[in-house]
């Protein structure tokens, strides 16, 4: 029985009686009748979806232990100022060699099922020719698609956003879907501190931008990630504060996917781990985990068949400490995984640098990143981090973008 | 018989005093008049239970009314003076407290009013309850009363129960501290029966999409089903090889006592009688949270449907 159930339900009675139940269940030897033998259709957009059975399959295979989502789908600008860092111009042709470089590292398929690209990037190919759907295919990683056209600012609150993309978005979701991707996100952002934010306005406004698209794009045969990100930002808030802010956001969001009969058992959630104010110390994995588990545990709902935490500002380290210690709280009825863009990507383009002879290295080190990543989903990670005693990687929030 | 203090006490005693029978119970919800009575030996029905391993618990609410504008939807009143009332409760040993809820399936019905409304009294008296010590039960039943379809049930009991848990979200309500008392996803009372297993699946599901997995349990409400049928649902849910965070047990009023309410009917003479039919129907229930129930527990009535129409209790 896991400790934090111990520690929340401490009357030795109460656990006396949990731990039979969860016994029994395993053991009693009467019939089991697998749920997977009669279809059931409840809302009218369920029976008259098409894609209803593959969004289940896809967001299962996606969420299957052991396995996680390489997030690459950052902006053109966004990839720029990556690309500078390393000295690289912000051209197509670079853009593309970096990507080139993740999709077609050997043995990536082993620990990532899914990966979230760029609209540009969607249709692009390799030096060679071959379109990245189809590298990636072979790799059994399902290509995804960032349809959300970035953050704009809302006026009257303090520095708070929206996130644009909904017009024409049907379009759009039916056109990635040709091209073959099989799944979409969406990245609302919560501004959060300890009193004022984030405010129900910015709340209530980023609840229904991801209901809104997650209902377009299951009928359009995408999968949705719904990332409500409660952003890791200056301040000394505590971890009690996010944990509160991010149970009251995904409250509001799971409320609104119902509203707009959005299919649970068809989505992934991309949160947040639970961590403080970048001014109070960095927690232990021990406690980001207490804290998160339970955030989860309170507010998202067992249809949901994973739940892919992103890395925020953790570094590359950080990012794989703390999912591992997720698993001591296990088992639950999502899978804990991650859906990771800085920390997969951070050391392993500095290691390439743009350079030929680094190609290789660059790819071993992105395989070992993913590598130690799924093993922390399954709670088996032993170290050393191939990225050892990162700082943590920030990048301010962008504005105004437009999907460029 | 006559609806006076003397019956309303025999028919309690009857219950809490059946031999072995607590041993399956983990609570017993009171009304009030219950919670200050006796057992003819003078003990208070509150230890007799607390011996017996079992928690008292009191129904609070004081009744529904109706909510003006709408087509007899409802509202349940109680919230005037809650606190001070559960505060007393807690002192007299009850550990856990209930509120029905009640909605219906119609023509354009449960309003989103009706649901709005019904969610926060929920969630209001939750917040009250766990300010005084009381677990709350929250019970938002929609009524079997229908020719409606078991698909119709389940979207709408997804839709009722995502607005509850929303609401209790808003109202700080810690949800490892409560319980849920839904219906089971059925077809109305006028529709075609389904099996055990379709029940069975259609609830699952509809809890798997809307209560969080810190809800500890969920006791379901019998609402007018016999009380073998209540008891194969129940088991059928239990065998589902499926997601279940959460226990899937039983709160059974007219599913548990009914046939043993008529084999007494009253008379001293038959009180062992009923009470060995008292300690069937709660050993199959037992059961069936178990997933074991092997249908064995049937007697004389335990087949005839409690169905009665617009319940109120």
């Amino acid at each position: 029985m896991s400790v934090l159930k111990n520690q929340l339900w401490g009357d030795p009675l109460v656990s006396a009686v949990r731990q039979e139940w969860s016994t029994s269940r395993k053991s009693h030897s009467c019939s089991i009748i697998p749920s997977h033998r009669v279809v059931l259709m409840t809302s009218d957009f369920e029976k008259s979806n098409p894609y209803v059975h593959e969004l289940k399959k896809t967001a299962a295979y996606i969420a299957q232990p052991g396995k996680g989502i390489l997030a690459s789908d950052e902006s053109n600008a966004t990839t720029g100022k990556r690309l500078a860092t390393v000295g690289l111009e912000n051209t197509e042709e670079n853009r593309q060699a970096w990507r080139e470089l993740l999709y077609s590292a050997p043995g990536l398929g082993n620990y990532i099922s899914g990966t979230i690209m760029f609209e540009e990037t969607l249709f692009q190919s390799s030096r060679a020719g071959e379109q990245f759907v189809d590298i990636l295919k072979k790799q059994g990683i399902v290509p995804g698609i960032k349809v959300d056209t970035g953050l704009q600012p809302i006026d009257g609150t303090d520095g708070e956003t929206a996130t644009q993309g909904l017009d024409g978005l049907a379009d759009r979701c039916k056109r990635y879907y040709e091209q073959g991707a099989r799944f979409a996100k969406w990245r609302a952002v919560l501004k959060v501190d300890s009193d004022k934010c984030p405010s129900s306005t910015a709340i209530l406004e980023n609840a229904h931008g991801l209901a809104r698209y997650a209902q377009i794009a299951q009928a359009n045969g995408l999968v949705p990630i719904v990332e409500p990100e409660v952003t890791l930002g200056p301040g000394d808030y505590s971890i009690e504060r996010t944990a509160y802010v991010s149970e009251k956001v995904n409250s509001h969001v799971f409320r609104l996917l119902n509203e707009y009969n959005v299919i649970l058992e068809g989505i992934l959630l991309k949160p947040n781990m639970i961590l403080p104010g970048l001014d109070v110390p960095t927690p232990s994995p021990e406690e980001v985990a207490k804290y998160t588990v339970r955030t989860m545990l309170r507010s998202v709902p067992a249809a949901v068949p994973g739940i892919h935490f992103l890395s925020g500002g953790m570094s590359e380290e950080e990012a794989t400490l703390n999912l591992q210690a997720l698993q001591a709280y296990g088992p639950t009825p999502w899978s804990l995984t991650f859906s990771y863009g800085r920390a997969l990507q951070s050391s392993t383009l500095k290691i390439w640098s743009g350079k030929e002879s680094s190609w290789k290295a660059a790819q071993e080190r992105l395989v070992a990143l993913a590598k130690a990543n799924s093993e922390a989903q399954l709670g088996k990670y032993a170290g050393p981090h191939p990225s050892p005693g990162g700082a943590r990687i920030l990048q301010a929030l962008r504005l105004g973008g437009a999907g460029k | 018989m006559e609806n006076v203090e003397d019956n309303r006490q025999a028919l309690r005693e009857l219950l809490f005093t059946a031999p072995d029978c607590l041993q399956y119970l983990s609570g017993v919800i009171l009304f009030e008049e219950t919670l200050y009575q006796q057992a003819s030996n003078g003990k208070s029905f509150v230890e007799v239970l607390k011996e017996g391993g079992v928690i008292p618990g009191i129904k609070v609410d004081k009744g529904t009314v109706d909510l003006a504008g709408t087509d007899e939807e409802t509202t349940t009143q109680g919230l005037d003076g809650l606190g001070a009332r559960c505060d007393q409760y807690y002192r007299m040993g009850c550990r856990f407290a209930k509120w029905r809820a009640v909605l219906k399936i119609g023509e354009n019905l449960p309003s989103p009013l009706a649901i709005q409304e019904n969610a926060y009294g929920l969630a209001r008296y939750a917040s009250i309850c766990q300010q005084s010590g009381l677990v709350p039960i929250v019970e938002p039943e929609i009524l079997v009363d229908g020719e409606h379809d078991i698909e119709k049930c389940a979207a709408i009991t997804e839709v009722v129960l995502a607005a509850c848990y929303k609401a209790l979200s808003d109202h700080h309500v810690l949800l490892e501290g409560t319980l849920l008392k839904p219906n089971m996803v059925t077809p109305g009372s006028k529709a075609p029966k389904v099996s055990p297993e379709v029940i069975a699946k259609y609830t699952v599901r509809t809890l798997q999409r809307t209560v969080p997995p810190a809800v500890p349990g969920i006791m379901f409400l019998s609402g007018g089903q016999s009380e073998e049928e209540a008891t194969l649902n129940l088991n059928a849910m239990n065998q589902l090889d499926t997601k279940k965070p959460w226990t899937l047990s039983f709160s059974f009023g007219r599913a548990l006592q009914a046939s043993t309410l008529k084999i007494w009917s009253g008379k001293k003479a038959n009180v062992a009688a009923a009470q060995a039919n008292f300690l069937a129907r709660c050993k199959a229930n037992s059961d069936a949270t178990l997933g074991k129930y092997a249908g064995d527990a049937k007697g004389a009535g335990a087949d005839e449907s409690l169905h009665v129409a617009n319940y109120k209790y």
